[in-house]
């Protein structure tokens, strides 16, 4: 009896072990049909994406399974995905670098119907006349101002310089001038500094070490005719430095936060910041929008949103846009089977073309989407979106692409935004910064 | 009886056994098996020898300074953790009032996660230096001080309730008859008490010493390395290598590799030299 009982006991507790293991088995859908595996980049999206699988089930019958990275975990969500068997099949790489790493993962998408849709090829990640990462999206980024509060500084009886409005700023000894002249009336324009925080906080650096990084770099390569698929991106020598350092300086000398204490602050705060009216500018994207809009008390009216470029006192910049780009690339699993690469590029041309997908795309995700399958009214209506569409369709200013996609690693922007925050805080002078800007870009291409 | 346990050997050590096998063994040799390669996932690995470990210690300064960083964090912390520990466990045998209480309260430190307790803490200190106008990435020095206090906070009371159970394990008869003998409260402390507890001494020098050398949780929330990776330790610094570069998944590995192998040495060494001082009571 008792051999029998433990016999039981031993099988039972098997039983569950094996149970464990088959269950995940149990859960995909098994009607012949090839299903999409969609590993998503934004967590803030995430419930918009269950709802469009689920209008795609019932446009389409195929089932789309979406998973969601959490925030600043795409990498190693998408590492850990890969090495199994329910691995994405649509996922996405965040340009020339995230290829580079995916490589043996992505599959050539010229023939698919999304690329030949996009309205500038060039956009795409290409490599050897291959196409291996399509751009879904279009943002923009620049230095994003609350009219309201330098309406209220032009109409002031104590400022010391003669602007009257935001369209004669065009040049950086302009921005500076009124910048430092608004910082002096702070208190009579109810404001605690004109920039927000400059959030140099380990992993909340990317808008300097990666986003303002990114015109010196542009005007570099720009100036020596680099091609950006080249190896001549391996090494620079950050020329324009002090132009970097004359945007960054005017960021922390007139800011709501002291220099010294930057180290702790995240992007949150100074999206917060602005939203509630405690600054008048604050360096940013489209995305941000929702960040504003959802701060609870925010002052910020939605028409008062605008953008101004980031002017840093490079020759000819009247003529700068604000930086205009992607770095958000669908690919599409190579390693899954013939079907399943059908289903997912099925997908995301559905998603850019159907009428259902496109209103998602407009109203939910909000995106600006690079696509002709929109028309000129069918775009995202939140004022920052709207602000990026203005500018892109500016002939008068050229658009600063995003060449941060061929910085050369993480540890790079992380070390540099690092060094940016002892600048600030006094510790390290701007030499070392540039120097070490030089020294590691070049270590970290090698 | 014996007999019949004998013979079901193999059935009671199956389950630990294959969880053993799954969960530890097979992914710590396929780890050794990855810092000898080139890969992003697991199945797209090329071999690529030694190179790895070549590049973890010329091409990148920041392995060699988060190992020193680490040696004078777990130095410092070992130290004052079983200082402070042993000190508290001392006061709260004794027949005082409210023993129990504080027991308790010394020890709930304990049971909050690494990553809340990091950002409570950096909260905290921020406000403190937020007086004199700094914060903690201002300098390494407060990130170091800044872990070592908040180390202390969480580890003293646990190894505290180790180091109560070992003194109260000590037979009355002995601290009475030196007492008989006229001995002092230190010589009673140094030739009874501390060679009684010898080991609660190796196990808590053991646990302090591996979660001192192994912390990550903290030292990310704390101060993610700031200013510059200086106050980055070695699990944080394979973390970021793991990460930080393409194509360099293989070099974190072979840093872990390593950081497993330093580990393993100190603890093994630490374990033979205070066991052997340890009495039969």
């Amino acid at each position: 009896m008792k051999k029998f009982l433990s016999i039981f006991m031993v099988v039972c507790l098997f039983a569950t072990f094996m149970s464990a293991c088959t269950k995940e088995k149990e859960n995909t859908p098994n009607n012949g049909a090839a299903t999409v595996r969609f590993l998503n980049f934004k967590p803030e999206v995430a419930q918009v994406y269950d709802e469009i699988a689920k209008a795609y089930k019932e446009e389409t019958g195929v089932t789309l399974m979406v998973e969601t990275a959490a925030s600043g975990n795409y990498e190693q969500t998408l590492t850990a995905k890969m090495g199994t068997k329910e691995a994405p099949t649509l996922f996405q790489i965040n340009g020339p670098k995230g290829y580079a790493n995916w490589k043996d993962y992505c599959a050539d998408l010229s023939g698919t119907e999304l690329y030949k849709h996009l309205t500038d090829k060039s956009l795409a990640v290409t490599s050897n006349g291959k196409v291996y990462g399509i751009p879904y999206v279009v943002e923009g980024y620049g230095i994003i101002y609350n009219k309201e509060i330098t309406d209220k500084y032009f109409a002031l009886k104590s400022k010391a310089t003669e602007y009257k409005s935001m369209d004669e700023i065009k040049s950086f000894s302009a921005l500076k001038a009124l910048v430092e002249d608004m910082q002096k009336n702070a208190s009579a324009l109810g404001i605690k500094g004109v920039f927000a925080s400059t959030s140099l906080k380990t992993g909340e650096d990317w808008r300097w070490q990666t986003h303002l990084a990114n015109i010196p770099v542009y005007y570099e390569f720009k100036k020596n005719n680099v091609d950006l698929t080249s190896d001549a991106t391996n090494k620079i020598s950050f020329e324009y430095a002090e132009n970097f350092k004359n945007i960054f300086d005017l960021y922390i000398n007139n800011s709501t936060t002291d220099k010294k204490v930057l180290g702790s602050k995240i992007v949150d705060e100074s999206m917060a910041e602005f939203a509630l009216g405690q600054c008048a500018m604050v360096q940013n994207g489209n995305w941000a929008w929702g960040q504003i809009s959802d701060v609870k008390g925010n002052t910020v009216k939605a028409e008062n949103v605008k953008y101004l470029p980031i002017y840093m006192g490079v020759d000819g910049e009247e003529n700068q846009g604000i930086c205009i780009g992607t770095e958000n690339f669908f690919a599409i699993n190579s390693k899954a089977s013939q079907e399943e690469q059908k289903a997912a590029a099925d997908f995301i041309y559905w998603l850019f073309s159907s009428k259902t997908g496109k209103d998602f795309v407009i109203n939910k995700l909000e995106l600006i989407a690079p696509f002709d399958t929109f028309s000129e009214d069918e775009r995202p209506t939140d004022p920052l979106a709207q602000e990026v569409i203005k500018w892109m369709n500016n002939s008068e200013v050229y658009t600063i692409p995003w060449n941060f996609t061929v910085f050369p690693s993480q540890t790079f922007k992380d070390d540099f935004g690092a060094a940016l925050l002892q600048y600030a805080q006094g510790t390290k002078s701007w030499n070392d910064v540039k120097e070490l800007v030089v020294k590691r870009w070049e270590s970290e291409s090698k | 009886m014996e007999k019949n346990i004998k013979r079901y050997f193999p059935v009671f050590v199956l389950p630990t056994l294959v969880s053993f096998v799954t969960v530890f063994l097979i992914p710590f040799i396929m780890g050794i098996y990855l810092s000898f390669t080139k890969f992003t996932t697991v199945d797209n690995a090329k071999w690529t020898g030694f190179d790895n470990y070549i590049k973890a210690f010329t091409q990148d300064e920041n392995f060699i300074n988060a190992l020193w960083f680490t040696v004078k964090f777990t130095v410092v912390s070992v130290i004052t953790i079983n200082f402070f520990a042993f000190l508290l466990a001392l006061l709260l045998t004794r027949a005082i009032k409210g023993t129990s209480f504080f027991r308790t309260v010394f020890f709930m430190p304990n049971l909050i996660g690494g990553i809340v307790l990091g950002y409570i803490w950096n909260l905290l200190i921020n406000a403190i230096l937020g007086i004199v106008g700094l914060d903690i990435t201002y300098d390494a020095r407060y990130g170091f001080w800044g872990l070592v206090f908040l180390m202390n906070w969480q580890l003293i009371g646990y190894m505290m309730v180790i180091y109560i159970a070992g003194i109260q394990n000590i037979p009355h008869e002995l601290n009475e008859a030196a007492r008989i003998d006229g001995a002092s409260s230190f010589s009673i402390l140094r030739n009874i008490t501390i060679p009684m507890v010898m080991p609660s001494i190796t196990i808590c020098l053991f646990l302090t010493l591996t979660n001192s050398f192994k912390l990550f949780d903290q030292n990310l929330a704390l101060t993610g390395g700031a200013p510059a990776r200086e106050t980055s330790m070695l699990a944080l610094d394979i973390f970021n290598t793991f990460y930080g570069r393409t194509g360099w998944q293989g070099v974190g590995q072979a840093k872990a590799v390593v950081f497993f192998i330093i580990v393993a040495t100190i603890t093994f060494i630490q374990l033979k030299i205070t066991s052997r001082k340890e009495v039969e009571s």
